[in-house]
C-alpha cells in the first residue's frame, strides 16, 4: 500500500508506529501484571525471571518470587491475554461478517451454548477436561442451531442470523438457570456461579495450550481472511456481485469465531463485553478497515483482558468475578466509544 | 457480449411473473439501456441477467467478465475510496489473500479512468452522490470486466454529474466494454445507447435500436403521459430532446 492511512485517533502520521505501540503496550501490561498482586514482585525481578529461561542472568530475586511469577502468575496472565485476543478477534470478525457493529461473540449463540455446556459438566461434577470439552461442543452446537434456523433455502441473511442467535442464547440461558436452580447448594452451585461469572483463577499451562492452540488454528486463518471480511461487510448482494461465495465465506468466518469463543468460555467462563468493546476501540484508532481492525483487536483485546484480570485479583482482597468487571468497565467505555465514533464518523455518518 | 434469452422471474411459485419471455442481446462494445416505469422490474431484470437472483425461465450467456454497479452502497463501515475500489479485485483473490501491489495498481488505474484519483483517501461517507457513483463504477472497472451492468447510475444526480457518468460509460464503451444500464431518463439512452429495451408489462417489451424504439408513441405508452421528441442541432449534429408534457392530470 502506497498511501498509508494515518490513524484517526492521533493528530500526527505514524507509519507502522501504531503497531509497535500496541505490541509494546501489551508487553508492558503483561510485565506489570506479573509483578502485581498480594505478593509484590519488583518489575526488574519479573524481567530477570522471564529472561533467565533463555539467557544467563544474575539471580537477584528470591526463589519464592520466581515461583510466584512463573508458576502462579504466568499461566494466568497468558490465559488472560489469549482469551482477550480470541474474544476481541471473534467480535471484530463477526461485526464485519454480519455487517453489524453492534454484535458481539455472544450474539450468534456461541457464548450461551458454551456456558450451558460448561454448567452441565459442572452440574454432573465431571472433571476440568470435561468442562472444557463440553463447553466447546455445546458452543459449536448452539451456533449450528442458530445458523440452520437462519438458513432459508440455502441462504442466511445477517439479520436473521443475529435474531436466531438471540433466540438460541435465550434458550441456552434458560437451561443454565434451570441447572443452577437444581444444583446442590453445598458443592456444585458455588462452582457453577463462579464459573459463569468468569475467572482465570484456575489458570494452568494445560489451559494455556488449549486457548493458544485454538487461537493459532482458528485465529490465524481468520486474520488472513481480513480482506474477505471487508468485502462481506458490504452486504450479501454486493459481495456476491464482486465474485465471492458469500454463504461459504460467512460460514467459514462463523466456524472460526465459534472455535475461538468456545475455547475462551471453556477455560474462563463467560466474559462478556470484550468482543464488543475492543473492535470499536480498534476502529476509533485505525479506521473501519478490517485489515487493520482484526490484528489491532488481537493486541488490544489481549492487553485489555490482562488489565482487567489484574484489577480483578488485586483491587480487593477477594477476587472480583471477571464478567462483573468487564461489564462495569466495558459498558461505560462502550457508551463513550459510541459517541466518539459517531462524532468521528468511524462508525456511521 | 451479453445474450439473454426468454428470461422469466417471479418471487414465489404462486406469485405473478415480474417479467416473462424477455430477451436482449448486446454485442461487444455496445451500450444497452433498460427503460420502464417504477416497479416494473428493471432492477430485477438486471439482477436476473447477472445471476444475482435465479430466473425460473430462460438463460443468459456472457462473453467476458461482467461487473455490477449497484444503485448505491450502504456500508456500516465507511472505508476509504481506494480500499473500496480495490475490492473490485475480490474475484481474483483467494479466501486467505489480500490485495497486493498489482491489485492496487489496477484500482489506481480504474480511479484514473473515471477521474477520481483525488478522492483516493477520502471516506465514502464524505462524498457526494455523484462521487459515490463514480467510486462504484471505478470498483467495477478495477475487476477488469468486459461487461459493465449498472442499476440507475444517473438517478439522483445533477446535470453535471449525469453528464460525467455518461461520459465515463461512453469511455468504457470506447475501450471495448459492453455496457448495460437501467434509467428513468430516455434522454440518457438517446445520448449513449445503441440498443434500448422498453418494459411495458410482465409479458410485453420492445427491444431494438435506440432510434427505432424510443418513439413518441412508445414512450407515451410506457409512461402513460404525452411525450414529444423535438429535433435540434448542436455542434453541427442533429439530436432529439425528449420532452414530457406535464400537467393536465387534475
Amino acid at each position: 500500500m502506497t498511501s498509508q492511512v494515518a490513524p484517526t485517533f492521533l493528530p500526527f502520521r505514524v507509519r507502522g508506529g501504531v503497531w509497535w505501540l500496541l505490541v509494546a503496550l501489551l508487553v508492558a501490561v503483561m510485565v506489570v501484571s506479573l509483578s502485581t498482586g498480594n505478593y509484590q514482585v519488583p518489575v526488574n525481578h519479573v524481567v530477570g525471571i522471564l529472561a533467565s529461561s533463555w539467557w544467563p542472568v544474575d539471580v537477584t530475586w528470591t526463589p519464592v518470587e520466581a515461583r510466584v511469577v512463573e508458576l502462579i502468575r504466568l499461566p494466568r496472565v497468558l490465559i488472560a491475554a489469549l482469551v482477550g485476543a480470541s474474544l476481541a478477534l471473534a467480535g471484530a470478525a463477526l461485526q464485519g461478517a454480519l455487517r453489524n457493529p453492534l454484535v458481539g461473540p455472544q450474539i450468534v449463540g456461541v457464548s450461551s451454548g458454551a456456558a450451558l455446556g460448561g454448567v452441565l459438566a459442572l452440574f454432573l461434577a465431571l472433571g476440568t477436561a470435561a468442562v472444557i470439552g463440553s463447553a466447546f461442543v455445546f458452543g459449536a452446537l448452539a451456533m449450528l442451531i442458530a445458523y440452520s434456523m437462519a438458513r432459508v433455502s440455502g441462504n442466511s441473511s445477517p439479520l436473521t442470523l443475529v435474531l436466531a442467535g438471540i433466540v438460541v442464547s435465550a434458550f441456552c440461558s434458560a437451561l443454565v438457570s434451570l441447572l443452577t436452580y437444581l444444583a446442590n447448594p453445598e458443592d456444585s452451585l458455588p462452582t457453577i456461579v463462579y464459573w459463569l461469572m468468569g475467572s482465570f483463577a484456575t489458570a494452568s499451562f494445560e489451559k494455556v495450550w488449549v486457548v493458544g492452540g485454538v487461537l493459532l488454528l482458528a485465529g490465524v486463518p481468520l486474520l488472513l481472511m481480513r480482506f474477505r471480511i471487508n468485502v462481506l461487510s458490504l452486504g450479501d448482494e454486493e459481495a456476491q456481485s464482486l465474485g465471492i461465495p458469500v454463504e461459504r465465506t460467512r460460514w467459514v468466518v462463523l466456524a472460526l469465531c465459534t472455535a475461538l469463543v468456545a475455547a475462551s468460555v471453556s477455560v474462563s467462563g463467560v466474559v462478556d463485553w470484550v468482543g464488543l468493546v475492543i473492535p470499536h476501540f480498534a476502529r476509533l484508532l485505525l479506521g473501519p478497515d478490517h485489515r487493520k481492525v482484526l490484528p489491532a483487536s488481537v493486541l488490544m483485546g489481549a492487553a485489555y483482558m490482562v488489565v482487567i484480570d489484574t484489577l480483578a485479583r488485586s483491587l480487593t482482597s477477594a477476587e472480583i468475578p471477571l464478567g462483573v468487571l468487564t461489564a462495569i468497565v466495558g459498558a461505560p467505555i462502550f457508551a463513550w466509544l459510541l459517541r466518539q465514533s459517531s462524532r468521528r464518523g468511524a462508525l456511521h455518518d | 457480449m451479453i445474450e439473454a434469452t426468454d428470461l422469466g422471474f417471479r418471487h414465489h411459485a404462486r406469485s405473478p411473473w415480474v417479467f416473462q419471455h424477455h430477451s436482449l442481446s448486446l454485442l461487444k462494445g455496445e451500450v444497452g439501456a433498460i427503460i420502464g416505469p417504477n416497479g416494473r422490474g428493471k432492477t430485477t431484470l438486471l439482477k436476473a441477467i447477472l445471476g444475482l437472483i435465479k430466473p425460473q425461465q430462460g438463460r443468459v450467456s456472457f462473453a467476458g467478465l461482467p461487473a455490477y454497479v449497484p444503485q448505491g452502497t450502504d456500508t456500516s463501515f465507511p472505508y476509504r475510496v481506494r480500499d473500496l475500489v480495490v475490492m473490485g479485485r475480490a474475484r481474483t483473490l483467494g479466501l486467505f489473500a489480500s490485495p497486493g501491489r498489482a491489485d492496487y495498481q489496477l484500482a489506481d488505474e480504474a480511479m484514473a479512468r473515471v477521474g477520481i484519483e483525488a478522492l483516493a483517501s477520502r471516506r465514502l461517507t464524505e462524498l457526494s452522490g455523484g462521487q459515490r457513483q463514480l467510486v462504484l463504477i471505478a470498483r467495477a472497472l478495477a475487476s477488469q470486466c468486459d461487461i459493465l451492468v449498472l442499476d440507475e447510475p444517473t438517478s439522483a444526480l445533477d446535470y453535471h454529474n449525469q453528464n460525467r457518468v455518461l461520459a465515463v460509460l461512453e469511455q468504457a464503451r470506447n475501450d471495448g466494454v459492453t455496457v448495460l444500464f437501467t434509467t428513468h431518463s430516455p434522454q440518457h439512452a438517446l445520448a449513449i445507447a445503441d440498443r434500448v429495451l422498453l418494459m411495458f408489462g410482465p409479458n410485453e417489451y420492445q427491444f431494438g435500436a435506440c432510434d427505432d424504439v424510443l418513439t413518441d408513441q412508445q414512450m407515451a405508452r410506457l409512461y402513460n403521459i404525452d411525450i414529444r421528441t423535438l429535433p435540434f442541432e448542436h455542434n453541427g449534429q442533429s439530436h432529439r430532446a425528449v420532452v414530457p408534457v406535464f400537467g393536465g392530470m387534475a
